[in-house]
């Protein structure tokens, strides 16, 4: 559980990222975190390993305050995924980047080993065991950042703008993947301003603007807030965007999904 | 003849095993809005950089078929001549921003061709307003935000007038409304100027209203070109996962209920107008 507590942040030069957010997030949450750019989204993520410890305020992982624990020892229990995985790799070969932590953490050779060739296994990435990463294509890199952070098991994952660059079918095996690390009960945070892709996913959206969470609820709910989603700098999905305009025909508005839309529309259909 | 034609156009990198463009035959006309897309590798950029000479005259390796561009053969023709005529903007700014001050970035290009000062200033100023950044003049470009520094680059290549301007998926690192000014923008440049636009791009929910010529591409290869509207109704598009607009997609399950509307919509209004006739209809 993360529990972010009227956390203030101010960066050296002065500006304020942070100003007075608290969340909660349990274990097993699918979150969202959406807003323009420079809203502070990255900031407060920072914030769940340890990374950026608070001006004012404090941030709770599983009870333990990121003051007193060491940004190591929290990887353990958190995975951050950068949003450009070149701040990340650096490694001669995709096997040793996905090894890395495990080595630092103290694992066995044959742990490590099976670790490794799961997480490669997972992410299509056998075939690059021994190719040096800065060779793969920039969705390629992602994936190997990906594979590194999850061959350690973290209980909590934070991918930071994970669809930036991904064509369409990755971002299907990226949302098939999210599903998996729910299934295994981990704890799922993603920073993005991908309105289609969150519309897909339905998580719980929480909404930034200017160093504060303004809105928090379910993605069906926070997007199809027109004044809300505007004022973040984001545009509804596109499915909303449609029934928007027929809600003068009584159709709700409340639409994200492609399939939930058919279904409304039939029902209405059959209703009038 | 059309602005831009390539007749069986490959090209292979000094690395490459294969052909990272093969075969491409396409005609572009002049004023065309054109969304380039298919999936990660399948040779978008490399076709890009065959508009602007970048290959093969910078990268070197083996270009094959024929390429003309505003009247030039790109094989034949010098970058700088082609620079004229067709301007490219990156997905990062940052890759191409460099100076201390917006409108010395802008002028650049424009110092480079030895345009008298008065001129360049009068160019400098059409470009900065064009693009809705006048008040930025002074600023540094890498202070800015990322919606602000994609306009400069697009003020940049602007400047020089081209032709033809592509765009290489310029709003990846924006937010959407960010992203729905830049195609705005663009599509000024388009609808006022007559520019040429070659758009590529993912974001089709987002892109697709503004382009009468759809081009998809696959491991190389053009696999549809054409229309919007058709090409992306065609059961191709979608099995190559493009990411094709939901509207369009909407109407493709809907269908599946024996639902059939007028015409394909591929944005918000074309679709809502056809669910509306639907609904008042009955």
């Amino acid at each position: 559980m993360i529990e972010v507590k009227d956390v203030y942040f101010t960066y050296p030069n002065g500006i304020g990222a942070l100003k007075g957010v608290s969340i909660t997030i349990q274990n097993g949450d699918f979150v969202a975190i959406m807003g323009q750019n420079g809203a502070g989204k990255t900031t407060l993520v920072k914030h769940f390993n340890g990374l950026l410890k608070p001006t004012k305020g404090k941030v709770l992982v599983d009870g333990v305050n990121t003051r007193d624990i060491s940004v190591a020892r929290l990887a353990r229990k958190v995975g951050f995924v950068f949003q450009n995985p070149d701040h990340q790799l650096f490694c001669e070969t995709v096997e040793d980047e996905t090894s890395f932590a495990l080595k630092n953490f103290g694992y066995k050779p044959n742990i490590i080993e099976r670790r490794v060739t799961w997480a490669l296994n997972l992410l299509s990435l056998t075939q690059y065991r021994k190719t040096s990463p800065f060779m793969l294509s920039g969705g390629e890199r992602k994936r190997v950042a990906l594979a590194s952070v999850l061959a350690s098991d973290p209980k909590i994952v934070i991918l930071d703008e994970p669809t930036i660059g991904q064509d369409h079918q990755q971002k299907e095996k990226l949302r098939q993947f999210i599903t998996q690390l729910r299934a295994q009960k981990k704890t799922v945070v993603i920073v993005t301003h991908d309105v289609e892709f969150v519309a897909e996913c339905n998580p719980r959206v929480v909404l930034m603007t200017e160093g504060k969470i303004v809105a928090d609820g379910r993605a069906n709910k926070i997007l199809t807030n027109y004044n809300l989603v505007t004022k973040a700098s984001l545009v509804p999905p596109q499915v909303t965007q449609i029934f928007m305009k027929l809600s003068d025909l009584g159709l709700p508005t409340n639409v994200i999904d492609v399939y939930e839309a058919r279904k409304v529309f039939l029902n209405s259909l059959e209703g009038s | 003849m059309a602005l831009i034609e390539t007749e069986n156009l490959s090209f292979t990198y000094p690395s490459g095993m294969k052909p990272a463009v093969e075969d491409i035959s396409i005609s572009i006309e002049k004023g065309d809005f054109v969304v380039l897309t298919g999936p990660s590798g399948c040779g978008k950029t490399t076709l890009c950089r065959c508009f602007n000479g970048l290959i093969p005259h910078f990268y070197g390796g083996k270009l094959e078929g024929n390429i003309t561009v505003a009247g030039y053969n790109v094989a034949k023709c010098l970058v700088y001549e082609l620079a004229r005529h067709v301007g490219l903007v990156f997905q990062n700014p940052e890759n191409q921003l460099f100076a201390l001050s917006v409108e010395k970035d802008v002028a650049f290009g424009l110092e480079n061709c030895g345009m008298p000062r008065d001129d360049m200033r009068k160019r400098v100023d059409w470009a900065l307003q064009m693009t809705g950044i006048e008040e930025l003049r002074e600023r540094a470009p890498h202070e800015l935000s990322g919606g602000q520094q994609q306009r400069v680059a697009i003020a940049c290549v602007l400047a020089m007038q081209p032709e033809v301007m592509v765009f290489d998926e310029p709003t990846s690192f924006l937010d959407p409304l960010g992203a729905q000014k830049i195609f705005e923008v663009i599509n000024d440049l388009n609808k006022e100027l007559g520019i040429t636009v070659i758009l590529v791009e993912h974001r089709l929910d987002l892109a697709s209203r503004y382009a009468n010529h759809v081009i998809v591409m696959n491991e190389g290869k053009i696999v549809l070109d054409g229309e919007p509207h058709k090409v992306f109704n065609s059961e191709r598009a979608r099995l190559i996962g493009v990411g094709i607009p939901k509207a369009t997609r909407l109407y493709q399950i809907l269908r599946e209920n024996g639902l059939k509307l007028s015409k394909v919509p591929i944005n918000s209004e074309e679709a809502s107008q056809f669910l509306r006739k639907i609904l008042t209809h009955d």
